[in-house]
């Protein structure tokens, strides 16, 4: 009796016609963890492009009778001030945009280059297959933070790099997915009868393969943008990424290191955004997986 | 499993190639000459320094020259240092660097696998919840923010232990470091070992492990532990190339005259030789690290067998 109504519960709404997406999003709304992350990123991500607004003070505009103070909401400093006298909650929060802007177009670089390089290599099959993943076997091996760091050194720190080499270093896991993804689909019936009515192999690939990749892609996708955020805030924390005027949280935390025995908050404001933006990533991101994988089901 | 092992280095060289390849072509796009300084050199002494450096031989050669002193173990000169050479350099900082890498790996496992043994077999506990709840944040809080949190707190508010330096290695100079290098790795390995072990234990060979009478203690020891610690061994790879990274933050943060440091120091003063150098040398260290690792991997599973 157990099993049964456990099955019905479970297997009513899919019989009803639910799609793919529409049941993925009731059980994410039953993951209570993954759902106060969403709403917390969500109201991070919205604090940092609307709140620089909201605040007193700008994001150079110097306090000059409030050097390093703590939060005082009197004064409209309500996470206090950083070394030159400039508020810290601004700056964090446009720092929160900058990280949240590379987080969003590396993730996109990586996301085309994987999806593509992947399904090309699925579709293909065979030698070129075998080829193309010996490649990514090799990139997987290569320390690419030294890469990157190489890359600013040489062309200077400038924020489209940014986004260009960390997009550039974080598609091989989802070209693996992908690929693997791939390969089961194209024996499918749709795909042969695509084949049959002439249509090419390019437009068989984005037309027809890729869009079913989509689940584990998404999945895939809230898993680097952590990685992206991490890799962004690493370089500029050591100084190696995103430069003044512009600032980011690693940039931040770095300053906050620096003079954390005289003014703690300088480390802890943007450590806590970054802290909880990652972990609110991490927990969606399971959450998302438990969501959309066929095995959980 | 002499073939395998030929194999896998068949992989390796080229990979290190790669490495070196793209770091001595990267260099060679960046903008400006080594030797444009504050002030500029008579065309003579610039001239003869260029020489000297093999920099008026085109590419190719000096690619060349490059790869035959990199088999000598010759990084060249640095730049910024002058009277050092990069592999001196290197040798300098590396026997730090590696002590601290060691102990935070060793650390990782030593706390790492008993957690994720402890919360598989009271899984769905409050424990257990406790540790996978803590682990998830290790993973996701990066050493960068740990490390400065733990110097603020138990190097100013308790004053514990020195906020930085070395003091020759002292211990009391190390625990922070090795802590903050080891968290993240700590946590990963004990979600491993939990998902791993929690595997093993619903396998056929456990049943009937159990179904012998065997004590619960000795089914664990000698039937489970030893393939649940399969996927912790090939995550070693990632998990020292993963210390090898965060060593560079962590060696900044606590100012440890680790490779890190130098490194770090090298990227920002544009110092391109010790930049290339260490470069080569933490790739060639991955690479060969990793290459251990697949093999003590593929000498502890019985389900690889290398015939071929």
């Amino acid at each position: 009796m157990m099993t049964d109504t456990a099955l019905t519960q479970d297997q009513a709404p899919a019989a009803a016609g639910d799609s793919l997406g529409r049941e993925a999003w009731r059980r994410l709304k039953q993951n209570r963890a993954a759902m106060a992350s969403l709403i917390l990123l969500v109201l991070i991500t919205l604090a940092c492009v609307v709140g620089p607004w909201l605040t007193p003070w700008g994001l150079d505009e110097v306090n000059w009778s409030a050097f390093m103070a703590p939060p005082d909401i009197a004064a409209g400093h309500y996470a206090g001030t950083d070394a030159n006298g400039r508020d810290l909650l601004t700056r964090t929060l446009y720092g929160g945009q900058i990280s949240l802007s590379v987080a969003l177009v590396a993730t996109l670089v990586s996301l085309v280059i994987g999806v593509l390089y992947g399904a090309i290599a699925g579709y293909l099959g065979g030698r070129a297959d075998a080829l193309m993943m010996r490649f990514v076997d090799i990139m997987y091996s290569l320390p690419f933070m030294f890469l990157v760091i190489l890359l600013m050194v040489v062309f200077g720190r400038n924020i489209l790099l940014i986004y260009a080499a960390i997009g550039a270093v974080e598609w091989l896991d989802m070209s693996r997915i992908v690929r693997g993804q791939v390969l089961a689909l194209k024996r499918r019936e749709f795909v042969e009868a695509a084949h049959a009515l002439g249509v090419r192999g390019w437009t068989i690939v984005t037309r027809h393969l890729i869009p079913n990749t989509l689940g584990p892609v998404i999945v895939y996708v809230t898993l680097t943008v952590p990685k992206v955020i991490l890799l962004e805030s690493f370089l500029s924390f050591l100084g190696l990424g995103v430069q003044e005027p512009l600032t980011s949280w690693g940039v931040l935390i770095s300053e906050g290191k620096d003079l954390m025995e005289t003014a703690p908050w300088m480390l802890l404001v943007p450590s806590a955004f970054l802290a909880l933006t990652l972990l609110c990533l991490n927990f969606l991101g399971d959450g998302l997986r438990d969501a959309l994988d066929p095995k959980t089901r | 499993m002499l073939v395998y092992t030929l194999k896998r280095l068949c992989y390796a060289v080229p990979t290190l190639l790669i490495v070196i390849t793209l770091a001595f072509f990267l260099m060679h796009l960046a903008p400006g000459g080594p030797f444009d300084g504050e002030r500029s050199l008579p065309p003579e002494i610039e001239a003869n320094l260029m020489a000297a450096y093999h920099l008026d031989q085109p590419v190719w050669k000096q690619y060349l020259i490059y790869l035959g002193n990199l088999l000598q173990g010759d990084f060249g000169p640095s730049f910024k240092y002058k009277d050092f050479s990069v592999t001196e350099l290197i040798a300098q900082g590396f026997p730090v660097s590696l002590e601290l890498g060691l102990w935070a790996i060793a650390l990782a496992l030593a706390i790492g696998l008993p957690l994720g043994v402890i919360a598989a077999l009271k899984r769905n506990s409050g424990l257990d919840y406790l540790v996978m709840g803590t682990a998830l944040a290790g993973v996701a809080v990066p050493n960068f923010v740990i490390a400065p949190l733990l110097a603020l707190v138990f190097g100013v508010f308790l004053a514990w232990l020195p906020v930085g330096g070395w003091n020759d290695g002292h211990w009391r100079n190390m625990v922070l470091p090795i802590v903050a290098l080891s968290i993240q790795q700590i946590a990963y390995i004990a979600r491993l070992m939990r998902a791993s072990m929690i595997e093993v234990l619903g396998s056929h060979h456990i049943r009937t492990a159990r179904a012998k009478g065997l004590t619960e203690t000795a089914v664990i020891l000698r039937h489970a532990l030893r393939p649940a610690l399969l996927p912790v061994v090939s995550y070693l790879g990632p998990a020292i190339a993963g210390i090898i990274t965060g060593s560079v933050v962590i060696e900044q943060i606590f100012g440890i005259p680790g490779i890190g440091r130098y490194f770090v120091q090298a990227a920002l003063n544009r110092d391109y030789t010790l930049v290339m150098g260490t470069v080569v040398f933490y790739g060639a260290l991955i690479v060969l690290l990793n290459l251990v690792v697949d093999l003590l991997y593929s000498a502890l599973d019985p389900q690889i067998r290398h015939d071929d």
